[in-house]
């Protein structure tokens, strides 16, 4: 969900000032506007870089259309009249049982229970991108709290908190995830819970880097010199010193936790079947690619490396356009 | 008030704050910087007290230190008749409405990420005061007393000038109309003219609401003009406490000597004229302050009692009760301290001045020394060279 914010963001900041895009809306500079961007500059310059920048503009509509994918995903079925889970045992297998390759009917072939590849690969897109967004919200969410904090309160809880993410980051992710599914029911919320606690680690450093910096500030020890307390200071004046580096963050671990959740649910310890999951296709394909079943490998795995490459990229462009030392704009 | 001492707002006793130095090993001998080391001064309601001095003569500290903002070492503040050096920052919360501070760099103390209405609101919204419309309208009240455009009410502190940022920053302490405003160099980070402007903001708001202010700078001649009483601060230490006119007219300690042979002239004859005094050597440091009297590797009038005995603030050569000076050889008036050399030697004043000197340094000053057991006049000149 972090990354449409930023697409939303690119169309709302149209107005304002208009670059020679596809839009092709006639360039105007009044000096109001001038005077406007002057204050919001770390975001409208980071907008405006955003804009200039080819590859974030492939990964965002790339991402537009995995979204489009995932929501239709129903629709789609529904208009091709194949369920995700629907077996076709006549249609859908060959005379021995085995997977059909792509064809008129099927688009993407059909998987060793005859189901429709197409479809299970369009609404593997929901898990994937529902569990990547979440389990980022969660880390980001506690990474901020738990950064704000260690960095602000300093002294015990600091050591306390960086402590803890050492554990977390010493133990390796898939042995903690296994262990932690193998002893409850693997299940969505469970996949949902543990990559998005297990990724906390990354942007409470971050957090954690910037507020001990950030306290230091005058405009801190006003606030303390005015008589707000610790919370005040750090969730109001603190917090919104922070959310750029959390975005550029967030948005560079929503592919991290896709291919995690993948990951488990390759392993069999993610989404329980028969729900459509990239990595369980990916893993229920793993029999059968070498007999030369090659459809029911390729697209489950085109389809996660494409979105997680997508997200890779636009986090990267977010990261660049947010810098302040990025030159894009004086170009 | 029924308090004797009606008149003073404030009272300062022997305030102390050190800073611990963070050692780089555990067996190692725990250091602190001696930031404030022993002030004590008393703050007349509706008066402005100056505090002047050098960069790092721990002013900065003083001012947070009566703020509350740092946990004192050791001493006492009496605010209001009130004691409040121990004071846990809860209890100091309602305090926080009566001292206020404004800042020196009015971009850093202005939070760049949120609206000015917000940063001038803050106050209403800690202690509860306002909310709603009604803190909306008391912050444009105030945005308006303070020279500001109300309307401008959503912008963020980087669309507005250096002057107009720290009349936000005057907004938020007055928004409570506080006894006490610690001005810790408001006016340092700005243009000479923008300077002119929010010095007389000042002077306005302290006639119209009866504030008191302590005002903070290393600018002596803003200090002179704002000023009713002046402190000068040496090394975490008062050299001297004067009403301005009497500081300015008859600076008893060669440090405020050297100070005010600093300040610019508007008359360039004049300027031409006078001698300007220019110390040796670099403020030593802090966590090894040197002994004595703490500006004796620096005096031109130097003694060996300078070195062994640390002087009281008093008093000196018949000045009234309000004028003090810390110094065993105060100044008469009309003496001229180039005209002084120091009666120690050059390189013990090195060594007690905390060995800041590189080794090079020491050795002109140990030729400088011997210099002047035969010819003093040439042991200047060499002082003058470094």
């Amino acid at each position: 969900m972090s990354s449409s914010p930023e697409v939303r963001g690119r169309h709302a900041g149209k107005p304002a000032v208009t670059s020679g895009s596809a839009a092709g809306t006639a360039t105007m500079e009044l000096p109001p506007a001038a005077k406007k961007i002057e204050g919001r500059s770390p975001w409208r310059l980071a907008l405006e870089r955003l804009r200039k920048d080819r590859a974030a503009k492939v990964a965002a509509g790339t991402i537009t259309v995995i979204v489009l994918c995932a929501l239709l995903a129903p629709l789609i079925a529904s208009w091709i009249g194949h369920g995700p889970n629907q077996q076709f045992i006549d249609t859908g297998l060959d005379a021995e049982g085995n997977p059909l390759a792509p064809s008129g009917t099927f688009f993407f072939g059909t998987d060793s229970n005859g189901r429709d590849l197409f479809i299970r690969v369009l609404y593997g897109a929901r898990i994937s991108l529902v569990v990547g967004v979440l389990a980022t919200l969660i880390s980001v969410a506690l990474g901020t709290f738990f950064g704000l904090v260690a960095g602000y309160l300093g002294g015990v809880v600091d050591s306390l908190i960086a402590r803890l993410i050492d554990v977390v980051l010493s133990i390796p992710f898939l042995v903690i995830a296994i262990s932690i599914a193998y002893i409850s029911h693997p299940g969505f919320w469970l996949v949902v819970f543990v990559v998005g606690v297990l990724a906390f680690t990354y942007p409470a450093r971050i957090v954690r880097g910037q507020v001990i910096s950030l306290k230091e500030k005058e405009y801190v020890e006003a606030a303390r010199a005015l008589g707000a307390g610790p919370m005040r200071i750090m969730f109001i004046d603190l917090l919104p010193n922070v959310v750029a580096q959390v975005i550029v963050y967030g948005s560079l671990l929503i592919p991290l936790a896709i291919v995690s959740e993948a990951s488990l649910s390759f392993l069999g310890v993610g989404i329980p079947p028969p729900t459509a999951d990239w990595g369980a296709m990916i893993n229920d394909a793993s029999g059968y690619y070498q007999a030369g079943f090659w459809w029911y490998l390729l697209f489950p795995a085109l389809a996660l490396l494409i979105t997680t490459l997508a997200f890779n990229i636009l986090g990267d462009s977010v990261r660049d356009a947010m810098d302040p030392r990025g030159a894009g704009i004086y170009e | 008030m029924s308090t004797p001492d009606n008149d003073v707002l404030l009272r300062v006793d022997n305030l102390v704050k050190y800073f611990p130095v963070k050692s780089s090993g555990y067996f190692q001998k725990r250091e602190y910087v001696h930031a404030v080391d022993g002030v004590s001064l008393s703050v007349r309601r509706g008066e402005t007290f100056g505090i002047v001095g050098e960069t790092g003569s721990g002013k900065s500290t003083l001012g947070r230190s009566i703020a509350r903002l740092y946990d004192i070492t050791a001493g006492s503040i009496t605010f209001d008749g009130e004691e409040i050096s121990r004071h846990s920052q809860r209890r100091m919360r309602p305090l926080r409405r009566q001292i206020q501070m404004i800042f020196q760099d009015p971009m850093g103390s202005l939070n760049p990420r949120r609206r000015v209405g917000s940063i001038i609101g803050d106050p209403f919204a800690i202690h509860g005061l306002a909310t709603g419309a009604e803190r909306k309208r008391r912050v444009q009240d105030l945005m308006e007393r303070v020279g500001l455009n109300p309307e401008h009410f959503n912008r963020f502190p980087a669309e507005f000038s250096g002057g107009q940022r720290q009349r936000i920053g005057v907004a938020r302490a007055l928004a409570f109309q506080p006894k006490l405003i610690i001005c810790d160099e408001p006016v340092s980070a700005l243009d000479v003219s923008i300077q002119a402007q929010v010095i007389n903001l000042l002077a306005d708001l302290q006639a119209e609401f009866g504030l008191t202010y302590i005002f903070i700078a290393h600018d002596l001649s803003v200090v002179r003009h704002v000023s009713n009483n002046v402190a000068v601060m040496y090394l975490g230490q008062l050299t001297e406490i004067a009403p301005a006119d009497d500081l300015f007219t008859v600076a008893r300690h060669p440090y405020t000597g050297a100070l005010l042979s600093a300040v610019p002239l508007p008359d360039p004859d004049q300027s031409e004229r006078r001698e300007q005094i220019i110390l040796v050597g670099d403020v030593p440091s802090p966590i090894a302050p040197p002994s004595g009297c703490r500006f004796h590797p620096r005096c031109p009038k130097a003694a060996p009692v300078c070195v062994s005995t640390v002087p009281v603030l008093e008093p000196k050569l018949g000045d009234r009760p309000v004028h003090v000076a810390a110094c065993h050889l105060p100044m008469a008036q009309g003496e001229n301290l180039a005209d002084f050399h120091p009666t120690i030697a050059a390189a013990q004043r090195v060594i007690e001045g905390g060995g800041l000197l590189s080794g090079d340094e020491a050795e002109v000053s140990t030729v400088a020394a011997e210099a002047l057991a035969t010819a003093p006049d040439a042991a200047q000149s060499e002082g003058r060279r470094q």
